[in-house]
């Protein structure tokens, strides 16, 4: 069994002595019995290191990597750097709590402040917070800070990821909100029904940039609708099509939020990943979570300390703009690190990299009879094919040989296939894959 | 310290691609960035020293003893972090067909049975990402449950004077309006304002127990036995379910729906403010309203359910924290039915052998056995000295310890909070005391020392007013 017990039983009984126990389980006396556990947990005996490490490691034995992806959807395989991996390995990063003692905890709130500053200039915006859970929350906190007594209708594009849209719509029920979902319509939001609906009754619309399917869709059209009709305009964007596409600011969004995990995060099945959130000065103190601000300290020495606390649940309890205490504090570093690292050049050259290799692979794969494209709008890393075979076959056929095929569609799309091509797959991976495709399938 | 922006030299980078193997294609101009990125422009050797600088600035849970009260913040085994990062695992795309994922649904089903156990409970989702999540996640339960049984008059949250302030803020965003009822005398749940608070619009109560005065709510059969009865549910801020973890289970003391604080109770790091993870599991009448998609399994093979008509939805994108739920699945692995009560009872007898070491000095708010933290009040020491809470722990810094959470909870004036954890020796503890009791004699003597600590940090106390007045919340470039 392993423990991290530092005491010693002699040191436990000096110490049960001092408080005049006799055991540790007169540490509980003063618990009603009829509550406690009579015979101990019923989960098995614990295990030193080795073997727990053997069991673990079995279980990532029945997982498959990949060697080759062409998979995205909301979670995206990009190279992470070596040096982003060892300074997110730093054990005092990895083990600190929240800088509630800004004295001694500058670098981790100067670390911070450096990641709001990027998501700022990635977003174009003023302001940015420390991070939220992921992508999906992050949308439905923006919802949030939009909704107000007159104004309490949300609309979101059904062009969105399906997760994000399920949890928003999870979120509005919490809160009692009423939530539209614009459909869709080739692919991307329908703007004559936004024109139709939006009302001084709306508090804001959500989409997408590039969409669920990979399309860029004309945000300032719908922001400009928005704006109209009052309600405030939310983008959730790709950090990589952010570095090379208009960005939220120049599309006229309010708040700009979305997934960062392609910032030198792992896939990790799903998690941890990182939210943003990044708003237009007026609407800082809605902002949800952490803040850094800059000050100085009674030298006058530069500083960095967590701010505008007035908004958050352990000064605000009920009235808090959100309840969010923990983030994703080192997911925000490990992103400020990869950023910092590619610099404003290698950020774009992975941006132009995804587009021109799925823009490669979208010629040669919709050239393979079958394989047309759905949609003729235009696509940042994504885009979604028709399939003359069966989904499953083709996927199976492709795992043979190390592939992690495109996303199979549902819903109204069932059939169809979701590509993402990011800088990591070369020339030659595509080539193969088109040729795989060519082949067909013994159906 | 520098920012890495004022490290950023025109026309340096890392070079990490190879160059373009297809040919370039560009968007329309009208669809291109027209803004400037302004990122910074380095070279990896700068990156390194910038971030080992910054490294250097930061109190990890290593860097001395870390008794922040209700955060848990006890060592991280190093053997968690590295099940994490195996390629098996951290390489695993969350979309990729059930069969080739079939290690990471074991895993979570494992997970998902022994923290049951642990907590009393018949199912769980791993799905929220921090304890606050978690709480939301069980109020969305509550609310669906009440909803299914059109019982649409029940729309408040009982909360206690000592929750924590997620609780409250949580109810807030699940639609609730929260009751905080006054705790007694004792520092526990007053029965009769309980009863008093308790009716037929009351959606449920949220308690942590033990609660964050360190004290366990010994009345817990009694108290459900109120909420029940008037009809509401009982959701249990496992916050503080370090000290009872393997002794007491709350499904066994009338809790209807559970939080774990994985970064707290189960070892894995807070990464300097996440991410953690707050799974929530519940009894089985309500298992039907958790978030999908859930793991399930059928002749040994696991896969994911999403066609339950009652759920609540979802919290968040794919399947939670999946990398800290590991983390949290090696250390209940290695501890075992027997570790993980024997380091219930470290933090135990570590609360309450710092607590009588300091008491003669210290007036402790509610006295008597306390469990994972007790709270000591500063307030006589500041009528006699005028030194605060807050001076002990800014003063505290100079002696490379972190300062216990203060001025909470909010119901005791001058609040130290302090949760020594179980993975604290005895000598450090020592040491901690010598400190604190040094710290009680200077404030006698010399005031204003601790009035001007700390002294030895990177920087001194901080302008926090103007921060906040005018704000500064990124790099100026101009």
């Amino acid at each position: 069994m392993g423990s991290y017990i530092p005491n010693s039983k002699a040191e436990q009984e000096r110490m049960l002595d001092f408080l005049g126990l006799a055991s540790l389980d007169d540490l509980y006396d003063e618990i009603p019995d009829k509550v406690k556990l009579k015979d101990g947990l019923n989960i098995p005996e614990g295990k030193s290191e080795l073997e727990v490490r053997r069991r673990m490691e079995t279980l990532a034995g029945k997982n498959t990597v990949f060697h080759t992806i062409f998979r995205g959807a909301g979670a995206y395989r990009h190279y992470i750097p070596a040096i982003v991996k060892a300074v997110a390995s730093k054990e005092k990063f990895i083990t600190a709590y929240t800088p509630y003692q800004p004295e001694i905890s500058q670098g981790v709130l100067q670390s911070i402040f450096e990641f709001q500053t990027m998501i700022c200039e990635l977003t174009g915006m003023d302001v940015a917070n420390a991070s939220v859970y992921d992508g999906a929350t992050a949308c439905a906190e923006a919802i949030s800070m939009c909704v107000d007594r007159k104004r309490d209708v949300v609309y979101v594009s059904a062009t969105v990821h399906p997760d994000y849209l399920r949890t928003v719509k999870t979120y509005c029920y919490a809160a009692g909100r009423k939530l539209v979902v614009v459909p869709e319509k080739d692919g991307v939001t329908d703007i004559a029904f936004l024109k139709e609906n939006l009302d001084e009754k709306s508090a804001a619309f959500l989409m997408q940039q590039p969409n669920f399917y990979g399309i860029i869709e004309d945000a300032e059209t719908y922001f400009g609708v928005a704006r109209e009709a009052g309600a405030k305009s939310i983008m959730c964007i790709n950090p990589f099509y952010g570095a090379i596409g208009r960005t939220p600011r120049e599309c006229g969004a309010d708040i700009a939020v979305g997934e960062g995990q392609p910032l030198g995060i792992s896939l990790g099945f799903g998690g941890p990943y990182l939210g943003f959130m990044a708003c237009v000065q007026e609407m800082t103190r809605k902002l949800p979570g952490r803040i850094v601000g800059q000050t100085t300290d009674l030298e006058g020495k530069r500083a960095f300390v967590l701010t505008l606390q007035a908004r958050e649940q352990h000064i605000r309890r009920e009235k808090a703009s959100s309840n969010i205490c923990s983030n994703q504090g080192l997911c925000a570093l490990t992103a400020a690190c990869y950023m910092s690292t590619m610099g404003p050049s290698g950020i774009k050259e992975v941006a132009n990299q995804c587009l021109s290799k799925a823009h490669y692979a979208a010629k040669l794969i919709s050239s393979v009879p079958g394989y047309e494209l759905v949609f003729d709008a235009e696509f940042f890393h994504e885009f979604v094919t028709k399939c003359p075979v069966s989904v499953n076959k083709l996927m199976a056929k492709l795992e043979r040989q190390g592939i992690l095929g495109g996303y199979p569609l549902g819903g109204p799309y069932e059939g169809c296939i979701l590509w993402c091509f990011t800088e990591m797959n070369t020339k030659e991976e595509i080539d193969q894959l088109v040729a795989i495709l060519k082949e067909g399938i013994q159906e | 310290m520098k920012l890495i922006f004022e490290r950023s030299t025109p026309g340096l980078s890392c070079e990490v691609l190879p160059p373009c193997d297809v040919e370039p294609y560009e968007l329309k101009p009208e669809q291109r960035r027209g803004q400037e990125l302004r990122l910074p422009e380095v070279t990896e050797g700068e990156i390194s020293r910038h971030y080992t600088q910054l490294e250097s600035q930061t109190f990890g849970v290593n860097s001395g003893y870390y008794p922040l009260g209700s955060c848990t913040m006890k060592y991280n085994p190093k053997i968690n972090d590295e099940i994490a990062g195996l390629p098996g695992f951290s390489d695993i795309h969350p979309l990729q067909p059930a069969h080739t994922v079939q290690g990471c649904l074991e895993a979570l089903h494992l997970a998902e049975r022994l923290f049951c156990e642990i907590t009393g409970m018949d199912n769980m989702t791993f799905q929220p990402a921090a304890g606050a999540h978690g709480e939301l996640a069980g109020l969305i339960m509550i609310k669906k449950y009440h909803d299914s049984r059109q019982d649409e008059k029940r729309n408040k949250i009982i909360v206690p004077d000592t929750a924590h302030g997620t609780n409250p803020a949580s109810a807030t965003m699940a639609g609730f309006t929260s009751v905080s009822i006054s705790s007694g005398s004792d520092g526990l749940v007053d029965l009769e304002a309980l009863k008093a608070a308790a009716g037929e619009d009351t959606a449920g109560l949220m308690l942590t127990n033990p609660n964050t005065l360190g004290l366990f709510e010994k009345n817990i059969v009694e108290i459900a036995e109120i909420v029940h009865k008037a009809g509401g549910l009982l959701y249990y801020d496992g916050a503080n379910l370090n000290p009872v973890m393997g002794i007491v289970r709350p499904g066994d003391t009338g809790f209807d729906i559970v939080h774990l604080n994985l970064h707290k109770t189960f070892s894995t790091p807070h990464g300097g403010g996440g991410p953690g993870a707050g799974p929530v599991g519940c009894k089985a009448f309500l298992s039907k309203f958790l978030p999908v998609p859930r793991v399930e399994e059928k002749d040994g093979k696991f896969y994911f359910a999403s066609d339950y008509e009652d759920t609540m939805g979802s919290m968040k994108a794919f399947y939670g924290n999946f990398l800290i739920v590991l983390r949290a699945l090696t250390y209940t692995l290695t501890l075992g039915r027997k570790g993980i009560p024997e380091a219930a009872k470290s933090a135990v007898l570590n609360a309450n052998y710092m607590m009588k070491s300091l008491e003669d000095l210290f007036q402790v708010a509610f006295p008597g056995r306390c469990m994972h933290e007790f709270v000591l009040t500063a307030e006589p020491l500041k009528k006699k000295t005028g030194v605060s809470a807050l001076d002990i722990a800014k003063s505290l810094l100079d002696h490379e310890m972190h300062p216990p959470t203060v001025y909470f909870p909010q119901i005791v004036h001058e609040a130290l909070m302090i949760e020594p954890t179980d993975t604290e020796s005895k000598q450090s503890i020592d040491e901690a005391v010598k400190v604190y009791r040094q710290l009680y004699e200077k404030a006698c003597t010399d005031p204003e020392a601790l009035h001007q600590a700390p002294v030895k940090t990177a920087v001194r106390r901080l302008d926090e007013v103007t921060a906040a007045r005018k704000p500064i919340l990124r790099y100026n470039f101009d």
